[in-house]
């Protein structure tokens, strides 16, 4: 087990992660697009964002370029950020209605 | 630096006076406007009588793109700065009856409007024009909205859109023609002199006329960009009135006579018919529609859309008669306007009322007040020896050597002026008393002292005004070179 | 008449002279204005009479020295390009005779007001006014240059304005005042275009430069076309100021105004200032054969027309304005026929004349306690006989009767005008004995028969105070012999015509044929034996029908057969006016406010508006509020802007 992280990366075909990413992204743009449950909704945008990282990450390693795994750290701490604001809006979104539909959140126009 | 002085005071005294309150505000503010008209005169003395620039500034502004703080006067700024200098003081002695709420706010807000009128006076870069330009329409926005009558906000946003739409295409000519100043590989320029150097295609200057034109003719008001002028007069303060037709009005014609004639020579001479022709519209619509109105701030506003309809008249016939009796006339309708609404709002404040039926017989009462009013009256109809005859004359000429028949038609506004001020005077003036006027007593000295000044001028301007148009006659001989040559 | 900048010998040399003529009457001005309440009425009125006595000593200083013209500049007026224009004097024949009529008939004028107005309280005001009115005059008679003139002009106006409202209490005075400023403008509209292609054509206003120009005909080809238009325009400007057809519905308007203002400005000066202006610019009119013409006709139509008016007026003033206005007719008619010498010699022996009996029916006005109605009076030659006689030798001498001043005058004129066309001539012949009728029916109702007012104004009856009388009585001696300054040739000299030859010597280059013609002595006594007897049958039958018959003109509502009722309003030209254009504008003024100012263009600036506000309404329902919608629109912009990236490229 001496190998490095990329080499071990690259044992599986690019095309699979290929495949597997975009399985994953359609997963959550489904998920994003159907499910009412604010915090279902949350959860299958996180999907979509480590479906991107996984590419980030197996791009990264065939092409022997650091750069696509600091992006994917990037990410990380800003999906952090994001989820804990996130979060945040959906508790007060619960007190308000005791509910996470975010159909209920219909105010916000005209 | 006199320039940059003349430029920046008012703008430090406004911010100065947040330390003061009320009254005392007001006294700081008056002086500091009084101040400022004795720094302007100490220029006009200093200056020669010549068409270069004097007293000028250049240092750089936006300095990677070319774009420069350039300021500076010749004659024909000059004599507009005096009369910005001479106005705005008599301005806050008129308002001075007034207690208005917030003083030191309304009083910063006219200093501050002071820098950014004298900004558009002595600009000689296209963006800082166009900068001044609308920081002198800032303050008037707040005057009006704040401490106006009951429809202002309605009003005050109808007149600020207006303008400021008018003067974004006034910018998108600015930007084009910036970069054509690079065109040949000339680093880009936004001076006024690298402007008048361009050379334009007949067709370019064609469109770019309309783009400036449009700008100039929403402030001045030309017909029929003018909407906005009597419901903005008519609600508006009496101190923004006065701003407004006194000085604001005056930055529309100096900005054709600076920034559009040597500009676009060829899209002047290309379009100057119709528009002389819708000039000569204006004044007539304008006369006639005063004939029957109510309200007296309402028939000067309409009054002051004919008389500017002369100005841009003699001004688009491209005569030197024309030229300067815009020049003149501006200094005229000025002190005309000023003094108008003064003695307007010196009735209303003592009946209660602007509704010309609602008066009678005022000048039984008040023969001092009659006095002031007549003389008001007089140079606005333009009888010779005051101020307004000066200008219409010369008017009329250079429209005259222009065109007869435009002559003849534009000329008409001197019976119509006639017929509608005198119809007011008639009817406010003499005639039985109402309950209105009853019981009113005559100016007080503070009124006078404001008044006195601009009878003073009117009656200069109307015997000696060669005082006047020596000092702008080499910059208008110079302007016409640039647009015959 | 060659130009000099200064007086030559003999004439004084300090410009302080010239500036005073005019500068006392406006100090006088000042004076009265500012102290208006605080002095009384008689200091008023002596300070007012005492400026105008200085400038008519002064003037007749000047014209005891003058030898030939000259012009004295006070300083640069305006000045743009080559438009110069000095505020600068022409002293010559023309001016100085001007001078010394309105300063002379002016200073008698402003001593008859002391008597005349010393009942009422704003004497002050009053004297201010009449003294602004000298000042401008002078002013006008002094000018050397169009536009000095036109200073003089518009201020005479507005003094008119001014002295016409002055009771101001009453609506149809104001209407009067404003109706008279308003129709001046509308000649001032055409004098002044008239200026300005004067300026275009001759390069200046300056009358000496224009004249000589003119006179060389160095100006272009269109000489006689150009000078029409220029002649036409003036002449436009003459129709205003001195009411002639069609703009003459001001003047009887204007007998609103006190008396004596009516007798100086009504009708000794102001109105006669068209005529000096057509006079001074003689060479230009004498240049356009056209305008000659028109002055000619118009002249004369109004002289009939207003003749035939007066018939049926019973308003003192009335009567007296259209006479005045007729008698303007039969001035303009003297210059279109080339006659300029008769003209000013008519200008100077109506002053004396009209004056007088302004006066003298002030004084029957203010013994009758304001009543003007001729039905009101009679009999008065008792009570009042100054009055009386004086207005019988101003009757006398408007009618044309020798050795009165009138007949030297008007058989002038009439002998001009029979040389010119004898159609022309039987017309003017024929207003002349209406003149005679209806002046002296006018004498004959106000003078003889029974009294016909109240009670009260019987016992109120009395002769006019001293300062009244004497200028009538000074009025009615130049009214009497001031006809001998231009006597016919066959009496003797023609001092008059001798004086003023020099102003026509341009005039007289161009058309030398015009001055040359000289009647026959026979033809002389013919004219002269015609125009008498058309005045003395116009004066018997006034006898007969006023004091043998003793017909009285019949009340206002009374039965007038149709033709005498259409004379009775005026052929309702007012009427006429009123509908075809006070009205018409009043409408347009309303029209355009109602229909175009807030019907089409508001509506189109703020539609600019509405169109923003209602393209953000439509777009509104755009924003469902519904996260899933808005969540599906996002995935579908972001797979159409891939597919778009995708195929383009």
């Amino acid at each position: 087990m001496d190998q490095n992280i990329p080499e071990v990366i690259r044992t599986v075909p690019l095309q699979y992660y290929i495949y597997f990413a975009t399985a994953l992204f359609a997963i959550g743009v489904t998920g994003v697009l159907t499910r009412r449950n604010a915090i279902i909704i949350f959860m299958c945008i996180e999907l979509m964002l480590n479906a991107v990282n996984i590419l980030l990450t197996a791009f990264s390693a065939y092409r022997s370029d650091p750069n696509g795994q600091i992006f994917v750290f990037f990410i990380m701490a800003v999906a952090a950020a994001e989820v804990s604001v996130g979060l945040g809006i959906i508790v007060m979104i619960y007190r308000n209605f005791q509910n996470t539909d975010v159909n209920l959140l219909n105010r916000l126009k005209w | 630096m006199l320039t940059a002085l003349l430029l920046f005071f008012p703008l430090a005294a406004a911010l100065l006076l947040h330390f003061f309150k009320g009254g005392t505000a007001r006294v700081v503010a008056f002086g500091a406007a009084l101040l400022e008209f004795v720094l302007a005169v100490v220029v006009a003395i200093a200056s020669k009588s010549s068409s270069a620039t004097q007293f000028a500034i250049d240092q750089p502004w936006i300095a990677s793109s070319g774009i420069r703080f350039h300021i500076g006067l010749d004659g024909l700024s000059l004599l507009l700065v005096l009369l910005t200098t001479f106005l705005v003081p008599l301005i806050m002695l008129a308002s001075f009856r007034h207690e208005y709420k917030n003083a030191s706010a309304f009083y910063a807000l006219i200093l501050f409007m002071q820098t950014g009128l004298i900004g558009v006076f002595v600009s000689l870069d296209a963006f800082l024009f166009y900068f001044f330009w609308e920081v002198a329409l800032i303050p008037i926005y707040f005057i009006a909205g704040v401490w106006g009558g009951e429809r202002r906000i309605q009003v005050t946003f109808k007149f600020f859109l207006y303008t400021i739409i008018g003067s974004l295409f006034m910018l998108a000519a600015f930007v084009y023609l910036y970069f054509q100043t690079g065109v040949n590989g000339a680093p880009r320029s936004s001076d006024l002199l690298a402007f008048y150097n361009l050379s334009l295609s007949a067709a370019e200057q064609s469109w770019l006329f309309w783009l400036i034109f449009i700008a100039f003719a929403v402030k001045m008001p030309v017909f029929p960009f003018h909407t906005w002028q009597p419901d903005t007069y008519t609600e508006s303060p009496a101190p923004a009135t006065m701003l407004l037709s006194g000085i604001m009005l005056k930055m529309g014609i100096y900005g054709t006579l600076r920034w559009l004639l040597p500009v676009v020579p060829l899209g002047v001479s290309q379009w100057s018919k119709p528009v002389m022709v819708l000039a000569v519209i204006g004044i007539i619509y304008g006369a006639i529609i005063a004939i029957r109105q109510r309200d007296m701030k309402r028939l000067i506003a309409y009054s002051s859309l004919s008389h500017v309809g002369l100005m841009a008249a003699g001004v688009f016939s491209l005569t030197q008669l024309g030229l300067q009796g815009a020049v003149i006339q501006m200094l005229a309708h000025g002190v005309n306007a000023v003094g108008m609404f003064f003695v307007i709002d010196c009735i209303e404040r003592r009946t209660g009322t602007r509704e010309i039926a609602d008066l009678g017989g005022l000048t039984r009462h008040t023969p001092v007040l009659s006095v002031t009013f007549l003389v008001m009256l007089l140079s606005t109809v333009a009888l010779p020896l005051t101020a307004g005859f000066v200008g219409e004359f010369l008017l009329l000429a250079g429209v005259y050597e222009y065109s007869a028949w435009l002559g003849a038609i534009a000329g008409l506004t001197i019976i119509f002026a006639a017929v509608y001020l005198l119809r007011m005077f008639q009817r406010v003036m003499l005639g039985p008393d109402t309950s209105f006027t009853a019981t009113i007593r005559d100016l007080t000295g503070a009124e006078l002292a404001v008044l006195v000044p601009l009878i003073l001028l009117v009656f200069w301007i109307g015997l000696f005004p060669n005082t006047f148009l020596h000092i702008s006659e080499p910059s208008i001989i110079q302007l016409l070179d640039i647009v015959k040559r | 008449m060659q130009e000099t900048v200064l007086p030559a010998a003999g004439a004084p040399n300090s410009t302080l002279l010239y500036i005073l003529i005019p500068l006392l009457p406006f100090l006088g001005f000042l004076i009265n204005g500012l102290l208006n309440k605080r002095l009384s009425g008689t200091i008023a009125g002596v300070i007012g009479s005492a400026t105008v006595l200085g400038s008519f000593l002064i003037s007749a200083y000047l014209f005891s020295t003058f030898q030939y013209q000259y012009t004295v500049t006070l300083f640069d007026w305006i000045s743009v390009g080559s438009m110069q224009i000095p505020f600068s004097y022409q002293i010559d024949q023309l001016s100085l005779i001007m001078l010394l009529l309105v300063t002379g008939v002016g200073f008698l004028i402003h001593v008859y007001s002391i008597g005349y107005m010393h009942h009422d309280e704003n004497v002050g005001k009053y004297f201010s006014f009449l003294n602004l009115f000298v000042f401008s005059m002078l002013v006008l008679v002094l000018g050397a240059n169009f536009v000095i003139l036109f200073i003089g002009w518009e201020g005479v106006g507005l003094c008119s304005y001014l002295l016409i409202g002055f009771w101001n209490k009453h609506e149809n005075f104001n209407n009067a005042a404003k109706k008279a400023f308003i129709i001046n403008r509308v000649g001032d509209l055409g004098f002044l275009l008239g200026i300005f292609l004067i300026y275009l054509t001759f390069n200046s206003v300056q009358y000496g430069e224009v004249f000589q120009k003119a006179s060389l005909a160095q100006f272009g080809p269109y000489t006689a076309s150009i000078c029409t238009a220029i002649t036409l325009l003036l002449f436009v400007g003459a129709m205003g100021k001195s009411a002639q057809l069609p703009l003459y519905t001001w003047l009887p308007d204007a007998m609103a105004g006190p008396t004596p203002v009516s007798a100086l400005i009504h009708a000794a000066t102001m109105v006669t200032a068209g005529i000096y202006m057509v006079l001074r610019s003689n060479v230009l009119f004498t240049l356009s054969p056209t305008t000659l013409e028109v002055v000619g006709i118009v002249g004369l139509a109004t002289a009939f027309f207003a003749a035939t008016i007066g018939l049926a007026q019973n308003d003192i003033k009335k009567v007296l304005a259209y006479s005045t206005v007729s008698q303007l007719g039969y001035m303009f008619l003297a210059l279109g026929v080339m006659g300029y010498t008769s003209s000013m010699f008519h200008v100077l022996t109506h002053a004396f004349f009209k004056a007088l009996m302004f006066l003298g029916a002030g004084s029957v006005i203010h013994a009758m306690s304001n009543e003007q109605d001729m039905r009101r009076m009679g009999g008065l030659r008792k009570a009042l006989p100054i009055t009386f006689i004086t207005f019988l030798i101003g009757c006398l001498a408007i009618s044309g009767i020798p050795p009165f001043s009138g007949f030297f005058s008007k058989d002038e004129i009439l002998s001009h005008v029979y040389e010119h066309n004898k159609l022309m001539w039987a017309i003017g012949l024929f207003t002349s004995f209406l003149t005679a009728f209806y002046m002296f029916r006018l004498l004959f109702l106000t003078f003889f028969g029974q009294f016909r007012g109240t009670e009260e104004q019987k016992h109120h009856l009395h002769e006019s105070p001293a300062s009244m009388t004497l200028p009538l009585i000074i009025l009615a001696v130049l009214a009497a012999v001031g006809g001998f300054m231009g006597a016919p040739m066959i009496l003797g000299k023609h001092y008059l015509a001798d004086y003023l030859a020099p102003l026509f010597t341009y005039s007289q280059r161009i058309n030398p044929a015009a001055f040359a013609a000289e009647v026959d002595h026979n033809t002389e006594l013919m004219l002269i034996g015609a125009s008498v007897a058309a005045g003395v049958l116009g004066i018997v039958l006034a006898y007969v029908q006023y004091v043998s018959r003793g017909v009285l003109p019949a009340e206002d509502e009374g039965q007038r057969s149709a033709p005498e009722s259409l004379v009775y309003h005026k052929y309702y030209v007012d009427e006429l006016y009123n509908a075809l254009f006070v009205r018409p504008i009043m409408g347009l003024s309303r029209g355009l406010y109602r229909f175009v100012e807030q019907g089409i263009i508001d509506p189109i600036v703020n539609g600019f508006g509405r169109i923003t506000l209602g393209g953000g309404q439509l777009l509104r329902y755009v924003q469902t509020g519904t996260t899933g919608m808005y969540l599906i629109l996002m995935v579908v912009g972001i797979v159409l802007i891939l597919a778009l990236n995708l195929f383009r490229f």
